[in-house]
């Protein structure tokens, strides 16, 4: 099989909290043929797209990451590939909003270029993709289905989207009001896509840090009880904060209203990991609420020893 | 309320801070009912936008311009196009810029949080 | 000897060619209460930031270690107020959350680099603080192990980060937690405890001046060890 290379910028969290996300996607990658090359001296994208419109300052951090993508190109680590793959949803949505920033705005382009002196200039040739586009236009997910060896047959999955990866819709990788690709993706790989309500309402996002936690708390819930009105198992989703917040959150709401049950909240790619018969790379110990009783339930565990 | 010559400086201010045209708000209403967090705010979306196009500054004290957490919910939805989130933005960046933090981080360091919501908190309520 | 023509704090001084920042001050008149230590380059006390006629760039340095040249705009920065975070280090769990809890002001980074431009260790600071926020406490640590405490990046940082106590809260963290235990260490302060040495030092205690430099001057040195080779990204 081919491998196919493709520049990756991981950002902090999966270095850190999410070290399950990246595990998880680094091993279904190279079982898909795909190879995840990271970054060399890669560095924090913001987290959050500044949005006022005489702030350039904040576009810097973003922008010195695709310089990064085209020295990858320059030096042979990579042939010609500019798409950068990004898993986590903020960092994609920063990413693409600012390359769309500056590529649009000749002007901004050249007074960061002008600023960063010691880094080559930007040229505006990166295109930010994330892993989900890379499994949809790239991959298909007819050959996921093909590689699964595992089927995850009767498996209720809902799908949370959150806010990053569809919104707004120039940035978005599906229809910001009727997403289906996490829908496709839960599907191929035999489990039963389940619909949410709320699987794009915001989670509460950065409230979760200081004295708001409960704003986060209340929509965990109401997020969480949609998916399991609907007959939901688990949550998969895309983005670290999403997951601390609806995973880790949890408990919070549970002390908010004493009836909320918990469930298991997973990234897209341990399920991918546990499809392709990958346990030992789907990273489960990273997860806050317990997802073994589920899959137990649904006789999806096999190898008991790396619990 | 009399507009003067004070609140349309404010409207000014915002429409460019943001680079939204705030004055095509007709209020119908589509971003308070798309807005995830409108339970928790003292004003409603369209109430922050009508605010701003009287020029009334008191709108920077509300507590919904901070609850807002930049989903953009009501940015996919407006019906004239604006960007809301870029209007909340532009109303926080008033106070923050006058070297004010809408956060405490004693208060932040009293958990162990994810590189992501401390970087995302502090771009959002510190300047 | 030739004159070169500086400004310290604005006010115009010629002073002779060749000399560092310090001398140069001293030399116009200037007598250093704070702002000066080891004079070596070793103590970071004598920070100092400095333009250059018809340069827009600022650039930052140690007063010891940088030649004036003519038409220099210089001003010293002895001290840089900055909070160090306290800890008891037996009880700080060194996690991939602990330097971002202890100084959370380093999620405000922009990566603007300046902190790196401004070292005048040549120490990649913006590195070791992107190292710190992702929870990289080895990296950071091994980026920052040649700073000096001068305060030049905290000085220059438009998130107002000081970076310098990061990265000595990494360096302990790592030092602590991180690295191999080192057994000979553990015994030889064993056996200082036991007294073991106790004679030897009395005796030492005990030399004349003269006595003492000559068996410094005579002592055996290890050969120094091949530079270890550097540490591969992960």
């Amino acid at each position: 099989m081919k491998i196919k290379k493709f520049p990756y910028y991981p950002g902090c969290t999966l270095k850190q909290t999410a070290k399950n996300f990246e595990k998880s996607a680094m091993g279904t990658a190279n079982y898909l043929g795909i190879e995840l090359k990271e970054l060399p001296r890669w560095n924090c994208c913001g987290a959050v797209f500044s949005l006022t419109s005489d702030d350039v300052m904040h576009q810097v951090a973003a922008i010195r990451n695709l310089i990064r993508v085209q020295e990858m190109n320059d030096s042979g680590m990579l042939d010609n590939e500019y798409h950068l793959v990004v898993l986590c949803s903020m960092c994609f949505n920063v990413l693409k909003r600012a390359n769309i920033f500056v590529t649009k705005d000749a002007e901004t382009l050249f007074k960061i270029n002008e600023f960063m002196d010691e880094e080559p200039d930007y040229e505006g040739t990166v295109e930010i993709t994330h892993f989900l586009e890379i499994l949809r236009d790239f991959m298909g997910f007819e050959k996921i289905k093909e590689k699964v060896v595992q089927s995850l047959y009767g498996l209720k999955v809902s799908a949370y989207y959150g806010c990053t990866l569809l919104r707004p819709r120039e940035i978005g990788i599906d229809d910001p009001e009727a997403p289906t690709i996490m829908e496709e993706l839960i599907a191929s790989l035999g489990a039963t896509p389940i619909d949410n309500h709320y699987k794009s309402l915001c989670c509460g996002s950065y409230h979760t840090v200081g004295k708001d936690k409960d704003i986060v708390a209340r929509r965990t819930y109401k997020i969480i009880e949609g998916a399991r009105e609907n007959g939901a198992d688990i949550i998969i989703t895309s983005c670290p904060l999403c997951a601390f917040n609806l995973d880790n959150r949890q408990k919070l709401s549970k002390k908010i209203y004493p009836d909320f049950q918990y469930m298991p909240v997973l990234y897209f790619t341990q399920l991918m990991a546990l499809a392709f018969g990958k346990e030992e790379e789907a990273g489960f110990e990273g997860n806050y609420i317990d997802p073994y009783p589920v899959l137990e339930k649904r006789d999806l565990i096999h190898n008991l020893k790396v619990r | 309320m009399q507009i003067d010559e004070k609140n349309v400086n404010f409207l000014k201010k915002v429409e460019e801070l943001s680079g939204e045209k705030i004055t095509l708000c007709e209020q119908c209403g589509i971003c308070t009912t798309s807005c995830p967090m409108v339970d928790e705010m003292d004003f409603t979306p369209a109430g922050i936008m009508r605010a701003v196009q009287i020029g009334d500054e008191t709108i920077i004290e509300s507590k919904a311009i901070w609850v807002c957490a930049s989903c953009f919910s009501c940015t996919v939805r407006c019906p004239r196009g604006i960007d809301l989130s870029k209007v909340t933005e532009a109303l926080r960046q008033l106070t923050l810029r006058k070297n004010v933090d809408h956060i405490d981080l004693k208060e932040v360091k009293k958990e162990k949080l994810p590189a992501i919501a401390v970087v995302s908190a502090l771009r959002k309520f510190t300047g | 000897m030739k004159m070169v023509k500086i400004y310290i704090m604005g006010k115009e001084y010629q002073v002779p060619e060749g000399l560092t920042i310090m001398k140069a001050m001293e030399y116009a008149g200037y007598r250093y209460i704070r702002g000066a230590g080891c004079r070596a380059g070793f103590c970071g006390a004598c920070a100092t930031v400095f333009r250059k006629e018809g340069e827009y760039k600022l650039h930052a340095d140690l007063a010891c270690q940088t030649t004036v040249e003519d038409g220099m705009y210089l001003v010293q920065l002895p001290f840089t107020p900055a909070n160090k975070a306290v800890y008891d280090i037996n009880k700080v769990k060194a996690d991939d959350k602990a330097l971002v809890n202890f100084y959370p002001e380093i999620a405000r980074c922009v990566s603007c680099n300046t902190c790196t431009k401004a070292c005048p260790q040549e120490l990649e600071v913006m590195d070791y603080i992107q190292a710190s926020l992702r929870g990289d406490i080895q990296g950071a640590a091994d980026l920052s192990f040649d700073c000096i405490q001068c305060g030049l990046c905290a000085m220059r940082c438009p998130a107002e980060i000081a970076h310098y106590h990061v990265g000595q809260l990494a360096r302990r963290l790592a030092g602590k937690y991180l690295a191999p235990p080192a057994p000979d260490l553990a015994k030889r302060v064993k056996e200082i405890e036991k007294g073991v040495f106790d004679k030897e030092v009395k005796k030492l205690m005990g030399m004349s001046i003269n006595r003492l430099r000559k068996l410094y001057n005579e002592r055996d040195i290890e050969p120094e060890e091949e530079e270890e080779p550097k540490r591969e990204a992960d």
